[in-house]
């Protein structure tokens, strides 16, 4: 065990006489955080909408004004017929909410009062959104004008459980910490090993009697330290500038993260010792780090429409089981009995990993 | 008694073999000189001395440790430089001794002392806070051999340790492996330069894996027993060397930096005025010419020839 800290140290005074590489190890991650967060964001808000009213009564008014108020709609222009392909064509405006003449009268009557809403169809994703939202706002109007009779008998009151507001941001902010997380552990610790490979260092380290177990257990506690500082930086900023919430017990959020990290750390020091070189290493870590955090991790897609062989895949993704983990903690603040197979997931993943890269540099050793 | 005892040591690399029956001793206390061409097989031997490589056959105990057996009790008891001496650049001097006093579980008090020792000895002492990277090959070199014997290793395996390091510092180091081995300490060394051979009590000649020669200085040279080396120099050395080696009396010759060794038969003579006019009369003038000790380099080209 001595002999494990000497390496730690030596590998923590290496790291820190490199002020490059630790900086980038400590604030870079939290930086690609605030970026994406910003970027990768499934609402719509502020859609440039323009309004055809032939009906001019209060009833139209009220329709338009709902739309107005609802935040998701910006009227930018009150147009005629004419002018609503140019608008369209020009992305303008991205949706025209045609109310035609007679529309308050039939209305007043009781009768069934159609209308039209045009919507850009060219962001398939944007145009469902939108249509969606527009459905909401004209159900709950159409609601006002219903009486008597002709009441609903059934009602649905939909609610949201931990995300009220459908905010995508909260679904996707956990799983880009995972994912940043997972790149910054795998990459750093994949250059550590090969770098001495590289340097001939390695050599000379062989000679000394320290086992394999020994030089792996050093080169990763300096590297889960600094990788937890990262990953607690990047959830900060999570919570800070995207309102991400905290539910949970920090303790379980501490021993989540760690499990992870320390997977992620031995797979980048598996790669290490696998690799020849630093390119070869840097290849493989981004391989084994980003595709499969960013696909097969339920980070965007769910895992459960997945086919059944990529399904089987995920089951070797350590992201897959943080993600629940995590997601779990900070938005549902359920405890370790709600999620404790992940755990103990993130856990045999781990110690698998680190087993691994000492077994495959043992066999380089001797 | 012995420090190293290798029979019969093969190693194969697929259909390659880099190590072919290799049998010697080494005694406690010696110089022990490894000499060979580039691939002679060098490096794999003392890979396999080191616990590193697994012998294909036969076997080598180190320290009175089996390599094969216990390759982490051989570790404990070796210490081992290569040419690249490889330190950790970015670290200091001091970080780098301290890093390796861990590595080989060193207990506080004792890596103080031999912490003291290694600066000292390699001259370092008030520049332990400088980086490796900063260091001038020579300090290097000594650092290195330092970290190398911080633990007190009786054998001392060193493969190639001078590459790159002024002709300064090489004597130094080599007054450094002197006093080594004064103290009982066994030093298996690997080199090109022939000049350092001559440091050494003993040297085996490896070529292609196999043991070529072995013995002190003075029995290698021995080789040459009854036959006469004589040194030319002759404005023109190729076309010399082209008419000597067509003369009867002359066995074979090499090129000695500006100069000409011509070895002689033992079954003719010639005397050093007829070879001189021989060479006037085909057209190349010798500016001087004399008989000369074998060198090491005379028996290591022979032995090479011969193999």
């Amino acid at each position: 065990m001595r002999k494990a800290i000497a390496v730690a140290h030596k590998e923590f005074r290496q790291i820190a006489r490199d002020r490059r590489t630790l900086m980038i190890l400590l604030f870079v991650p939290a930086f690609f955080l605030m970026l994406y967060g910003y970027a990768l964001n499934w609402d719509i808000r502020h859609v440039r909408l323009a309004v055809e009213d032939q009906d001019h009564t209060p009833e139209s008014r009220s329709i338009v004004s709902a739309f107005v108020n609802s935040g998701y709609f910006d009227l930018v222009a009150s147009v005629d017929d004419t002018r609503i392909a140019a608008l369209m064509n020009t992305n303008e405006v991205r949706a025209v909410l045609v109310v035609p003449s007679g529309f308050g009268r039939r209305l007043r009557t009781g009768a069934r009062a159609p209308m039209q809403v045009l919507v850009n169809g060219d962001n398939a994703n944007t145009a469902t959104t939108v249509v969606g939202y527009a459905l909401t706002i004209l159900q709950s109007e159409s609601a006002h004008y219903q009486r008597g009779p002709w009441a609903p008998l059934l009602s649905v009151q939909p609610r949201v459980w931990y995300n009220a507001e459908l905010r995508s941001t909260l679904f996707l902010v956990p799983g880009l910490i995972a994912y940043i997380a997972m790149i910054t552990a795998v990459v750093s610790t994949a250059l550590s090993i090969v770098r001495e490979k590289e340097r001939g260092t390695m050599e000379q380290v062989r000679m000394a009697p320290l086992g394999a177990p020994a030089f792996v257990v050093g080169k990763t506690i300096p590297y889960f330290l600094i990788s937890l500082a990262s990953a607690i930086g990047i959830i900060l900023v999570a919570m800070v500038l995207f309102g991400v919430p905290m539910r949970g017990s920090w303790w379980l959020l501490l021993l989540a993260l760690s499990l992870f990290l320390v997977g992620a750390l031995g797979l980048g020091l598996l790669i290490s010792s696998v690799s020849d070189n630093q390119q070869v290493a840097f290849q493989l870590a981004m391989l084994a780090s980003f595709l499969p955090t960013l696909m097969l991790s339920g980070f965007i897609f769910p895992i459960s429409s997945m086919p059944a062989f990529l399904r089987a895949v995920t089951y070797a993704v350590p992201a897959r089981y943080f993600l629940i983990a995590l997601r779990a903690i900070v938005l549902k603040g359920a405890g370790a009995q709600a999620f404790w197979q992940d755990l103990v997931a993130l856990a045999i993943f781990a110690v698998a990993v680190l087993v691994l890269a000492s077994v495959r540099l043992r066999k380089e050793w001797a | 008694m012995n420090a190293i005892v290798v029979s019969d040591l093969t190693r194969r690399f697929g259909q390659f073999v880099a190590v072919d029956h290799l049998t010697f001793d080494v005694r406690q206390g010696e110089i022990f000189g490894f000499l060979g061409s580039n691939g002679a097989g060098k490096s794999t031997t003392i890979r396999m001395l080191c616990g590193l490589l697994k012998p294909t056959s036969g076997t080598a105990s180190v320290g009175g440790v089996d390599v094969s057996r216990d390759p982490e009790g051989v570790k404990r008891r070796i210490g081992y430089m290569s040419q690249r001496f490889s330190l950790y650049e970015r670290l200091t001097v001091d970080q780098n001794i301290r890093f390796f006093g861990g590595i080989y579980g060193l207990d506080k008090a004792r890596l103080d002392r031999r912490r003291r020792f290694v600066l000292e000895m390699a001259g370092l002492e008030g520049r332990e806070r400088t980086r490796a990277s900063d260091l001038a090959g020579g300090w290097r070199q000594r650092l290195a051999l330092g970290c190398a014997i911080l633990h007190e290793p009786p054998i001392v395996f060193l493969d190639e340790p001078t590459g790159g390091v002024d002709p300064l510092s090489r004597r130094r180091f080599w007054n450094l492996i002197d006093q080594l081995s004064a103290s009982g300490v066994t030093v298996l060394v690997t080199t090109h330069y022939l000049d350092e051979a001559e440091h050494c009590h003993r040297i085996a000649i490896i070529h292609a894996g196999r043991l070529a020669a072995l013995g002190s200085t003075d029995e290698l040279k021995h080789m040459f027993a009854g036959r006469s080396i004589v040194e030319i120099h002759a404005s023109n050395p190729v076309e010399a060397m082209r008419l000597l080696d067509g003369m009867p009396e002359v066995e074979k010759t090499s090129v000695f930096g500006t100069a000409v060794h011509a070895v002689l038969r033992t079954d003719r003579t010639i005397s050093t005025d007829a070879l001189t006019s021989r060479l006037a009369d085909a057209g190349v003038p010798v500016s001087g010419i004399g008989p000369v000790q074998p060198s090491l380099e005379d028996v290591f080209l022979e032995v090479a020839e011969r193999a």
